[in-house]
């Protein structure tokens, strides 16, 4: 039970807010010393994984700089430009669209897509744009629940489309450890038993998504309404 | 031998992290430059030379990168260089050209998986096929970079001036990710997950089948919470309370058991602030004021998911 200390660390250091790479080192560091590791040891496992889990950042960092000089020569702009020329294009439309493709790409084991690589620069910047085209300016609220709302449709679409067709990453872990312990299973079974929650996935998210729309809506109609009295 | 590996991609980050540190560090009028710069030079350091330093060394160095983070040391960034009348003026000059670098990154990820993962000269391979996916998508953005220089005429130093300003916007949360496996990795070696099972096991009634299926999902789920990664969750709480319960005491299906249990990890980690790389590193790069935006945004959709997970998995689970 002691073992588990390094959870209620974690715990109690997200609900007091600390600093949350302190908490994880906090967090580290108990759970090492209860298990009887030495401190250096402790550091040596910290570096060890550390640079073993450098992929994670790697493909973020590298996208930056591309990101960074697009935006600067204006295409986030272009991208509220082109949406707006679509008529019927609202908010959480453009989150279904590509919340869809995002899903199948996937699921034929490509990775198209990511926060940095399509979110920030395009996902996000037409989400608002359509919503701006439509109902005018946004308040800032809206605007960040629309934003909040694209990196949610990234991670629905990237999470719940992998699993389905082909065999990647997580189906095969799920073979390797059910055939470690006596249950040989076929990948396709596997894949099968994905598709309705894939399905289900995206059904929830066309419904967050319309509710984001009449959210917007309302969010707009309450912000004019000191400057309009009817 | 692997032409384009993750090493050559690290270096070129590293040598990025570097420049952004350079620059901070010879600029008189940045607020904190000092605490900015040794950040992004020690994370650089890691990127540049991580597997020839000792592990007890880069532990001490990710401490030090702690305790710079947790003591504010780091600046926030600058506002853009260019002003929205020029971003304007520029996208109505460039249009659609601009949407070509940016369609470059995911094309090169399909090019990648599809072609290029399999292209080879007897044993020289043009990418690592250990990790085509991530390869690939590195390579897009080297790329898309140097199509996007072409193409805007920018300066060669802009890229960097720019990813500088976003890395600073992103800030320490950036490590997180990578942190937070770190400390996954300890807790596996300390054997936090057994005990987890162990206690997910005795808590509940699980002679009841659906008891038995309610336990596995939820514990998949609240696993992943507390490690922010499913694929940890999976084997602990698979082998803890899923084989023994619903494929030994009930005789369920172990296919049908396992694709709808990691599902519901997933569930997990939409709503966890430990995901870093799903849910935080994006609410700092979309420039959200809460954190926990993205896991709000969330959070009704994955409790959906779970309930009809586990509805799914106890009528299929014992029928099929």
């Amino acid at each position: 039970m002691i073992k588990l200390i390094g959870i209620l660390v974690v715990a109690a250091g997200f609900a007091f807010r600390f600093n949350t790479l302190l908490v994880v080192m906090a967090a580290g560091i108990t759970t090492g010393l209860v298990a009887g590791m030495p401190f250096n040891g402790i550091m040596a496992l910290f570096g060890k994984y550390f640079i073993e889990n450098r992929y994670i950042t790697l493909t973020v960092l590298l996208m930056l700089p591309v990101v960074g000089l697009l935006e600067r020569y204006g295409l986030r702009e272009q991208a509220e430009t082109l949406i707006k020329r679509a008529k019927s294009a609202t908010a959480g439309r453009v989150l279904i669209f590509y919340t869809a493709v995002r899903q199948v790409s996937i699921a034929f084991g490509i990775n198209i897509g990511g926060h940095a690589a399509m979110v920030r620069p395009l996902v996000s910047p037409m989400a608002e744009g359509a919503a701006h085209a439509r109902h005018g300016a946004l308040p800032e609220k809206t605007s960040e629940a629309i934003r909040a709302h694209a990196a949610a449709a990234e991670n629905i679409g990237n999470f719940f489309g992998e699993d389905t067709v082909f065999a990647v990453g997580a189906v095969l872990l799920i073979q390797g450890t059910l055939e470690a312990q006596g249950h040989p299973v076929s990948l396709w079974t596997l894949s099968f038993w994905g598709i309705p929650t894939a399905f289900v996935a995206f059904g929830l998210l066309v419904w967050r998504a319309r509710a984001l729309d009449r959210r917007v809506a309302r969010d707009v109609a309450a912000a004019s309404k000191p400057e309009k009295p009817q | 031998m692997k032409l384009l590996n993750l090493d050559v991609f690290y270096v070129i980050a590293g040598v990025f992290l570097l420049l952004v540190a350079g620059r901070l560090a010879l600029d008189a009028t940045q607020p904190k430059r000092g605490g900015s710069a040794l950040f992004w030079g020690l994370l650089a350091l890691t990127f540049l030379a991580g597997k020839l330093l000792p592990p007890v060394v880069v532990g001490y160095m990710v401490l030090a990168l702690v305790v710079l983070a947790a003591t504010k040391q780091l600046g926030a960034p600058r506002a853009g260089s260019a002003t929205a009348a020029e971003r304007i003026a520029s996208a109505a000059r460039l249009q659609n050209w601009l949407f070509l670098p940016a369609l470059l990154i995911p094309a090169t990820a399909v090019l990648g998986t599809l072609v290029l993962g399999k292209l080879h000269w007897g044993d020289c391979w043009l990418l690592d096929s250990a990790n085509v996916t991530v390869t690939s998508v590195c390579l897009g953005a080297v790329v898309a970079a140097g199509v996007g220089l072409r193409l805007t005429r920018a300066p060669a130093m802009t890229p960097v001036e720019e990813g500088s300003r976003l890395v600073q916007t992103i800030g320490w949360a950036i490590i997180l990710p990578q942190f937070l496996a770190a400390l996954g990795g300890i807790f596996a070696k300390a054997g936090v997950g057994p005990e987890i099972a162990d206690l997910v096991a005795h808590a509940l009634p699980t002679q009841f089948p659906f008891v038995a299926v309610l336990a596995y999902c939820a514990g998949m789920a609240v696993f992943t919470l507390c490690m922010g990664n499913a694929f940890a969750a999976f084997p602990v709480i698979t082998l803890g309370v899923g084989l023994p319960f619903i494929v030994t005491l009930h005789h369920g299906n172990p296919a049908i058991m396992a694709a709808i249990g990691m599902l519901s990890g997933y569930c997990g980690t939409l709503l966890t602030p430990m995901a870093a790389n799903f849910n935080v590193v994006p609410a700092m790069l979309l420039e959200l004021k809460d954190k926990n935006a993205v896991i709000k945004a969330q959070a009704p959709m994955a409790l959906g998911i779970l309930a009809a997970n586990i509805v799914l998995m106890y009528f299929c689970v014992y029928r099929f």
